[in-house]
């Protein structure tokens, strides 16, 4: 060894792997503007579609006249449900079952549904075309209110499919009535509600609202006639999935069927299903023979791609006098719009709402859920969450809080007494999930010590006191939130889109000189997984990450997967990319021991290549492994180096995390003011600290929005209103609160290097703690519960209710 | 969102302004800043044939003063009124007002003209102007004439001026030395018109009220001169008994619609609590 | 409707065109010239992702006409870095301090910091926040952006970057 041989510590830094705040690669291109998204591209003759849309909620379709936009220099084509119809095309398959209009047949559902779709050389005259195409309607009596769904006259929606009464997921009750899901030991809860010493219950709404990332849907689909090949760009989080469906929708084998989701500006769960814009342009491109592009606009985009939540949550808690939590019940009533077009694993109609009984170890329990049709649009997609998980996580979050108040007990302490311990993981919930593993205590109690809880609480009694004393009009609140996530979705046992097991996959290829490309069945949209997997990779093999490209979103190269979403890509994805590097890791063992002419179990790994067990000089580090492995390989072993892993995950993962708010309510304005929020994150293994605390950012962002404002609004007649960034609530710099963020770490047991996903735990975290803090706020003047969104006028008007 | 085809006009004279405006008659309309008819041309909310656009005609930028007034170009834009010493020194509550305006980028672009000519009650400066006893300076077909801007709101977009007369400067009376004045914007977030706002303008002696002049911003069809509660105020000291009923006759002139930002009932108290913290920042302000 | 004629100068080169008087700003700079590196998110000059500068002014290119930019020299994300391909110390600022994620705001954010850094070269955190108040960023939560912005005056002014104590 010689001055210029590398020390361990900086053979380890050299590779950037696991726990390294690693730049991330993604950005040399973005900051240049160099980024390829859908909208940048342009193909030869390409058209461009755009739609005609309902100005009603709910009223038959007398008569589509499209003949003054087919006069128009430039319009190529106008497509209704009629020219669909003969295809079989103008209802397509939802993920939950169910079937959605891709062209209003007949009649139109909601107010901004697709009526019909309008190809024009450019996007100009597009916009032109749409405003000549004439609609004669017959206004309906529109479903607004969820509540008035199963009323014995409330007029019927869904004229397809009237006569079913058996829908995807059981009996259907009434009309409008889509599914009702059950889960728990109803009996055994109903008895320990009866036997219990305080009860509270209380209907929890958690409002619509919407992803709304900064790029809207949109796609290209090029269909290639002579050699009969569909090309489909668009914004997928899923592109494998759109590859099936639309070989499925199309009649074109999988095999000629081309993805391809390339940079994608911001998903959230808004780019998970599959539209109508899609399937148009793919028919307008078929029909036509030339590329169509196809572009929603922001205030489609808002009033009818995928909305989230809108679930009304009765939640009920039983617990002892001293605040043992003994049962706990809820029953959701969910409006699913006009089609029931959830992004929810085929087996799950309300996703995986039955974690709703938190971090407590909750002996029974029972939910109910019952979906509805409304006059509204379709969704129910997961909003930066695992499905329904934000909204579970709300309804325990929120009824810890009434029962704390109930019993006069601090929450924090309630919290505490009815954690699920750390020795009980994994540890079986009373709703079925088997929690892998999770040390809550040690993580609240880090929370507390960090704001000084006992110094805010006695704070906020000071305040309290001023204000009643008439000396502030400023009241203080204090929001505390302990969540468990589930995600990583899932098992192939029970988890399905489609009848397609949610697994995912990674491949791995390393070439002669040490270049590695590897390709997964994910799709990063801004979670920065172009660094974060080579992380993975460069750990496993001893490979420095800058030699490592990722690739995803071209179904042609990438191996078969199901997807970003629901926290999954880290936990299944990342998990397959740990598997894969495995396997290769065994076959370079074998090559190394071949190479220092040992047994393969006389050597042993260290940092990037394998040594001979008690004689470390004598080593061969990956570069020359790789190097072998393509011009002299051991007798009889193929050469090459690469593997492929499509990864079943054992179990789900449960990430956790602590977290606080304090804020300041003028009572006066109903302007409130986050003095102080502190994120505690739970994710397991920590991959790229640095990008984890930029999804912690994120994600608390997204989540004060939605508390104090973010709404889809629905007049009494079904009209949006606000479909546009003047009124939907998206906070500037000025507005978003400073972050601080804060962590444990508890390993995932199951998960092969021990990660949980993190990109989500700040919403589903999130909300409850704003919500709380601004019901915390309020708890002295006698209040329970007041409703999201606390927007300032909301606020003001809980005040006033209040005598405040 | 795509706007529907126009004609497009740039002259770089009043004067050709308005005779193309007399020419291309009532679809045509003139373009200032963009930043609200540009938005209602993308929604079809609005198509007119013709935009005659004002950006380059020089005689309708800058700020100078004449005498008592101030005169502010039409097509001065925010962030040059938030930039411009004139105004910082002798009527500091436009550049005040000007910053709560939009964000930077639309700064960068609105001009005051814009601001006050189009007749949308949601515009913060046409409640300033009618505080500050502005006149307007319209430009038509048959030369110009003076409109005071207490006389120019008629209904929402719907002002004193007549078809084919645009609006060319604003003059201000440089109030005394030692005023007071505050903008007090309640607004959802950064980019969003007034919850409600209120602009006060006052003078301060031995203790009490001088001389006092209220608007309200964004709670009424129009801009709202609160005359009542001037009344009120005038001459008097600022006791709790007397803000109150100030501040409820304030509230009484307003008639705001129900939106995402909130009832009527709360945009109604909000003027009334804007106006609350618009006084007592004035009158700290101003030296009696 | 006839076309009109514009003149401008766009990333230090000039372009002649013929528009229709409808064409936006940002349809001209992305179709027209091939500039796709300012984006369109809201359609309503609320998001600031298309934002370029305009003679030494930050706008939105949606609510904008490309016949009201005759005459205009305009500056893209394209044009930010030097000629040489050096990269601007905002671009190494926003990598350094983790100021994006999908990518998709990054171009008007920077091209509006750029601006903001001319007009106030060391601008506290709050003058940052109001400074980029009309550009929209989903997934960053800002707290980032503002770093970057930190990190990058600070390396024009040649000081060193000092990191707000959270």
């Amino acid at each position: 060894m010689n001055d210029m041989t590398p020390t361990r510590e900086e053979r380890e830094a050299k590779l950037q792997g696991m726990g390294c705040k690693r730049k991330r690669v993604e950005d040399v291109r973005f900051t240049q503007g160099r980024g390829q998204y859908v909208d940048d591209l342009k193909l030869p003759g390409m058209l461009f579609g755009d739609f005609v849309r309902s100005t009603y909620a709910h009223a038959r379709i007398k008569k589509i006249d499209a003949s003054a936009a087919l006069a128009l220099p430039g319009v190529k084509a106008v497509l209704t449900a009629a020219d669909l119809k003969p295809l079989n095309l103008h209802y397509m398959p939802t993920l939950a079952g169910d079937v959605q209009a891709v062209l209003a047949d007949e009649k139109v559902l909601f107010q901004g549904q697709e009526v019909a779709f309008v190809i024009a050389e450019d996007r100009y005259i597009a916009a032109d075309a749409i405003e000549l195409v004439e609609v004669e309607y017959e206004e309906l009596a529109p479903l607004v209110d969820p509540f008035q769904a199963m009323a014995e006259d409330a007029p019927l929606l869904r004229e397809d499919i009237k006569d079913k009464t058996e829908g995807a997921h059981g009996p259907r009750k009434h009309h409008n009535h889509i599914f009702e899901w059950t889960i728990g030991d109803r009996t055994g809860t109903d008895a320990a509600f009866d036997k219990a010493d305080v009860t509270i219950k209380e209907m929890l709404s958690y409002h619509r609202t919407h992803p709304s990332p900064l790029e809207t849907c949109q796609c290209v689909a090029s269909m290639d006639k002579i050699r009969g090949e569909l090309t489909l760009w668009g914004t997928f989080q899923a592109p494998h999935v759109i590859r099936t469906v639309a070989s499925m929708l199309a009649g074109i084998p999988e095999h000629k069927v081309h993805v391809i989701a390339p940079d994608i500006g911001g998903g959230f769960g808004n780019k998970v299903g599959a539209y109508p814009g899609y399937i148009c342009a793919v028919v307008a491109s078929i029909v036509l023979g030339v590329p169509v592009k196809w572009v929603e606009d922001r205030m489609e985009n808002l009033s009818a791609t995928s909305f989230a939540r809108d679930y009304h949550m009765t939640t009920e808690l039983a617990a002892t006098k001293d605040g043992t939590i003994t049962g706990m019940r809820v029953h959701v009533l969910a409006d699913h719009g006009a089609f029931d077009a959830c992004a929810d694993p085929s087996k799950w109609p309300a996703g995986f709402m039955n974690i709703c009984t938190g971090s407590y170890d909750i002996p029974v329990a029972h939910l109910a859920v019952d979906g509805v049709y409304t006059n509204k649009a379709p969704g129910g997609v997961a909003y930066r969450c695992s499905f329904r998980v934000t909204e579970a996580v709300y309804a325990i979050e929120r009824a810890i809080e009434i029962l704390a108040q109930k019993l006069g007990m601090d929450s924090a302490e309630l919290r505490m007494k009815n954690f699920i311990e750390a020795e009980q993981f994994p540890y079986n919930s009373a709703l079925g999930w088997e929690y892998d593993s999770g040390d809550y205590h040690t993580a609240m109690r880090k929370a507390l010590d960090a704001v000084g809880y006992d110094a805010l609480r006695a704070e906020q009694r000071e305040k309290r006191a001023a204000f009643e004393r008439g000396e502030t009009r400023e009241i203080m609140g204090i929001g505390l939130s302990f969540f468990t996530e589930i995600v990583g979705a899932g098992p192939t046992r029970n988890c399905d889109i489609l009848g397609i097991g949610m697994f995912d996959s990674a491949e791995i290829r390393i070439h002669p000189t040490g270049g590695v490309i590897a390709r997964m069945g994910t799709k990063s949209q801004g979670q920065g997984h172009e660094t974060t997997y080579a992380q993975i990779i460069a750990t496993e093999l001893g490979i420095p990450a800058d030699d490592i490209m990722i690739e995803e979103g071209n179904t042609d190269t990438a191996p078969y997967g199901l997807g970003t979403y629901g926290s999954r890509s880290t936990p299944v994805a990342g998990a397959a990319t740990a598997v894969a590097a495995r396997k290769i890791k065994a076959k370079a063992q074998m090559i190394a021991a071949h190479m220092l002419e040992v047994h393969h179990d006389d050597v042993e790994w260290d940092i990037d290549g394998f040594r001979v067990k008690g004689l470390p000089e004598s080593r061969k580090s990956m570069k020359e492994i790789v190097w072998a492995a393509y011009n002299q390989p051991p007798p009889n072993m193929e050469p090459g180096l690469e593997a492929v892993s499509y990864y079943d995950p054992p179990n789900m993962t449960y990430p956790f995390g602590a977290y606080v708010c304090v804020m300041d309510i003028d009572v006066d304005t109903g302007v409130y003011k986050v003095r102080r929020f502190y994120a505690l994150d739970d994710c397991g293994t920590r991959i790229n600290p640095m990008i984890i605390e930029g999804q912690v950012h994120g994600g608390l962002t997204e989540a004060f929005a939605v508390a104090m404002g973010q709404e889809i609004r629905y007049d009494e007649q079904g009209n949006v209103m606000g479909a546009s960034f003047m009124d939907f609530f998206l906070p500037t710099a000025v507005e978003t609160p400073v972050w601080e963020t804060d962590h444990t770490v508890t390993p995932s047991p199951h998960h092969p290097i021990g990660a949980k996903g993190v990109g989500e735990s700040p919403h589903v975290g999130g909300v409850p703690c704003f919500s709380n803090a601004v019901n915390d706020a309020f708890a002295f003047l006698g209040s329970t519960h007041i409703q999201m969104p606390h927007d300032h006028w909301r606020i003001w008007k809980a005040a006033r209710a209040l005598g405040a | 969102m795509i706007p529907a085809n126009f004609a497009y006009h740039s002259p770089s004279t009043v004067e050709e302004a308005v005779g193309l405006l007399a020419r291309l008659g009532d679809e045509a309309r003139a373009l200032a800043g963009g930043h609200s008819l540009i938005p209602m041309m993308k929604l079809r909310l609005s198509a007119p044939e013709a935009l005659v656009d004002l950006s380059r005609i020089a005689a309708l930028k800058g700020v100078r003063e004449e005498g008592s007034e101030v005169v502010i170009g039409a097509m001065t834009t925010q962030h040059q009124l938030l930039q411009d010493p004139i105004l910082a020194q002798t009527l500091p509550l436009i550049p005040e007002t000007s910053a709560v305006i939009a964000d930077p980028q639309i700064r960068y672009r609105g001009t005051l003209g814009g601001n006050v000519a189009n007749g949308d009650p949601g515009n913060d400066m046409p409640a300033v102007m009618m505080t500050l006893d502005a006149t307007y300076t319209l430009a038509g077909p048959n030369g110009e004439r003076a409109v005071k801007a207490r006389e120019f709101y008629q209904g929402a977009y719907f002002t004193a001026a007549e078809d084919g007369e645009i609006l060319t400067a604003v003059r201000i009376p440089v109030p005394p030395a030692g005023a007071g004045f505050a903008y007090e914007k309640l607004k959802r977030k950064v980019g969003d018109y007034a919850t409600a706002a209120a602009a006060v303008q006052l003078t301060m002696k031995a203790g009490a009220v001088e001389t006092i002049a209220i608007g309200l911003t964004n709670v009424s069809e129009t801009p709202l001169l609160a005359e009542d509660a001037m009344a009120i105020l005038a001459g008097a000291r600022l006791e709790p008994e007397v803000v109150d009923r100030a501040v409820a006759a304030a509230e009484a002139i307003t008639n705001p619609a129900s939106d995402g930002r909130g009832p009527a009932e709360y945009r109604t108290a909000m003027a009334g609590v804007m106006l609350r913290r618009a006084l007592a920042r004035a009158a700290a302000r101003a030296q009696a | 409707m006839s076309k009109v004629h514009i003149e401008l100068t766009v990333n230090g080169k000039a372009h002649e065109s013929l528009v229709e008087p409808r064409t936006l700003l940002i349809h001209y700079l992305r179709e027209d010239l091939g500039l796709t590196g300012a984006h369109i998110g809201c359609e309503t000059g609320h998001c600031g992702a298309c934002t370029v500068d305009i003679d030494g002014m930050s706008v939105k290119s949606c609510t904008m006409f490309a016949a009201q930019a005759d005459g205009a020299e305009i500056l893209t994300i394209e044009g930010v870095a030097a000629p040489d391909g050096t990269l601007h110390a905002l671009q190494e600022s926003f990598r350094e301090m983790h100021g994006l994620q999908c990518g998709y705001c990054t171009p008007g954010m920077i091209v509006r910091a750029h601006r903001l850094l001319q007009e106030n070269p060391r601008p506290t955190e709050a003058e940052i926040r109001a400074g980029i108040s009309g550009n929209l960023c989903r997934c960053t939560g800002y707290q980032n952006i503002v770093k970057a912005i930190q990190h990058a005056a600070a390396t024009l002014a040649g000081e060193p970057f000092q990191e707000a104590a959270e």
